[in-house]
């Protein structure tokens, strides 16, 4: 199953910073997003695929069991994922505000600055 | 619970909180963020102390006990780096009342300055991985505004650049992280320590420590990660530019010192050859790019690049003396970027434009002299002649470079500091010194244009103070970066301060 889950991560890594590479910001945010997505499902993998067995104390016992499900990695993901919401916001604002001012979204003319 | 380290967090964060609902009263706004940069300074100072003669501080957020819960710990680096930062965002403040037009200003200039300083505050402060992630995204939300405030054509184009990159390396932290989380079970920085110590799956923490160094290179824009810094920091307005260039890229710095002094040492040959290459490389490709640049800003932002060459030069060579020295050459460089950066703005304000090459433009000194004694104070300090702080910053690099026979990385030290002296005369003359051609069709454009704000010059010659002062101070200085760089390379103190002696 890890296997699995580490070949979906890079396909969308993969994805992600071709869609990067494009001409048009927008495919750029795009791509933001998509490698955004494939950090998250790395941290799952990399923090161990268990099945089943939740991170709860069992009635009457003072720790819990072994070999249950880690929840910290879990924790991890959901703070990524509200970062990435946030920043994948403010990104398609800005590149909305940027292809308005400039005229055109294709990125190779975003080269005013660039004296 | 003792509050001190937790305090330079708190305070720009409550004055940013306090100073958003102001929106309608742009004195009062400012005067609530102003007092929260005074905050922040009065309380990094006094931690600097405390923690000077007693030893690390460390609080457990929430109480729950180390490696469990996130710890802010302040040892004499992290210290001194937020006492760096309370001067910087000081003199942002007071620089902005009168550099910053009104427009700005009342699109929440001041509370998103507060927050900016809050969340280089944490990272500097904090003593988990993740948590400092955090910190990094609240720096680095707080930057992206900032960059795109004022809205100018200019401005957006540089943030998409800013913004991809700096996400870029967010995303290899988070993996990085993710990966160590997998590989170790802990992200507490001082357990961290302990279990690379004990020589748990080596190859892996190698392969993730050079992940960690490719995220904190982009953010502390080395080479060859450094292409977004001059493609974007010479288009927002001139005090953000200060504060960037003079705080930003140094909080990368700060996380790649503490990821390879701290965490990752059981490879040092490996990784830290690496970084003196980096370094070398990032020294020169700086210097050489500033060279061809014909803008003030683009020069400057080059010259940032190269510096931070010297940071990474020290960290790279790995002896007591070295990292002194990269603490040392913070302490100089973090004062004088802003400042160079400032008197920029200071010289776009009399100028009218920022070309370096502009014929009939007034040169600065004819309208304000002073700004030009203080650009001669940063640029030969920045360049490394006595009796100013830089000087001392390279000699102590370059002394801890020859104490090991590093000699390749010495002569490009050297080499790069004399670069460096043509590129600020270069600038010199062209801006500041030149007499406007007389002819008459070349009439000043703007040359009638208004002096320079009190508090703008106020700004620049306070810092410029501070760089002669630690020159004066500089064996002062010198045993302080000693001590602090001493007990960065102790780990063991660090351990026992976040997590008790125990194990």
């Amino acid at each position: 199953m890890q296997l699995v889950f580490a070949v979906i991560a890079g396909v969308l890594f993969a994805a992600g910073f071709y869609m990067m590479l494009r001409r048009s910001v927008l495919k750029l945010a795009i791509g933001l997003a998509l490698i955004g997505h494939a950090a998250n499902l790395t941290i799952f993998v990399a923090g161990g695929l268990t099945r089943a067995r939740a991170a709860i104390v069992p009635p009457g016992a003072d720790a819990l069991a072994s070999g249950v499900a880690d929840p910290l990695p879990q924790a991890l993901i959901l703070t990524a994922i509200v970062i990435s919401f946030g920043v994948v916001a403010f990104t398609i604002v800005l590149i909305s505000a940027a292809s308005r001012a400039a005229g055109t979204d294709d990125a190779t003319c975003f080269a005013e600055i660039d004296a | 619970m003792n509050i001190l380290p937790v305090l330079p967090i708190l305070i720009p964060l409550t004055a940013a909180a306090a100073s958003i609902p102001l929106w309608s009263r742009p004195v009062l706004q400012r005067t609530a963020g102003i007092l929260g940069a005074l905050g922040l300074l009065v309380t990094s100072c006094v931690l600097l102390h405390h923690v000077d003669h007693a030893g690390i501080l460390s609080v457990q957020i929430g109480s729950w006990p180390a490696p469990f819960g996130i710890t802010i710990v302040a040892d004499r680096f992290s210290a001194i780096m937020t006492v760096l930062a309370g001067i910087t965002g000081l003199a942002a403040f007071v620089y902005s009342v009168g550099g910053v037009d009104d427009r700005r200003k009342r699109l929440f200039y001041f509370p998103l300055l507060n927050l900016l300083l809050a969340g280089v505050c944490g990272a500097f402060l904090t003593g988990d991985l993740f948590n400092l992630y955090v910190w990094f995204e609240v720096l680095l939300m707080s930057s992206f505004v900032l960059m795109a405030l004022g809205g100018e054509r200019a401005q957006l184009e540089g943030s998409i650049k800013y913004v991809t990159l700096n996400l870029i390396s967010s995303l290899f932290f988070l993996v990085a992280v993710g990966i160590l989380y997998g590989a170790i079970g802990t992200l507490n920085m001082a357990d961290i320590a302990m279990r690379v110590r004990e020589g748990r799956e080596p190859g892996l923490i190698s392969t993730v420590s050079v992940l960690f160094m490719a995220a904190f290179g982009i953010k502390s824009a080395l080479f060859p990660f450094f292409f977004w810094l001059p493609a974007s920091y010479h288009t927002p307005a001139f005090a953000v530019s200060a504060l960037f260039a003079g705080l930003l890229s140094e909080v990368g710095v700060y996380a790649m010192i503490r990821a390879f002094t701290t965490l990752f040492t059981q490879e040092v040959g490996y990784t830290h050859s690496i970084l003196l290459v980096i370094a070398g490389f990032s020294m020169v490709t700086g210097v050489l790019g500033a060279a061809a640049q014909q803008e003030f800003r683009r020069v400057l932002a080059f010259h940032s690049v190269s510096q931070i060459g010297y940071l990474v030069m020290g960290l790279a060579l790995f002896t007591p003396l070295a990292l002194a020295g990269s603490i040392f050459y913070m302490m100089h460089y973090v004062i004088v970027n802003a400042n160079l950066f400032f008197i920029a703005g200071i010289a776009h304000r009399v100028r009218g434009t920022s070309t370096l090459k502009a014929p009939g433009i007034v040169c600065v000194y004819e309208r304000a002299p002073l700004a030009c004694l203080v650009f001669l104070i940063a640029a030969f300090s920045l360049a490394g002649l006595p009796p100013l702080s830089g000087f001392f910053a390279k000699l102590i690099l370059v002394r801890a470079g020859l104490e090991i026979e590093s000699y390749v990385i010495v002569v490009t030290a050297l080499l790069v500091g004399l670069i460096t002296l043509f590129s600020m005369v270069k600038i010199w003359a062209e801006a500041f010194w030149k007499a406007p051609d007389a002819t008459p069709e070349a009439t000043p454009e703007t040359g009638e244009g208004p002096s320079p704000a009190r508090s703008m010059v106020t700004v620049s010659v306070g810092l410029a103070m501070l760089t002669v002062l630690i020159g004066v101070f500089a064996n002062d200085v010198l045993k302080l970066s000693l001590r602090a760089s001493e007990q960065l390379l102790d780990v063991d103190a660090y351990r026992r301060a976040v997590m008790g002696v125990m194990r």
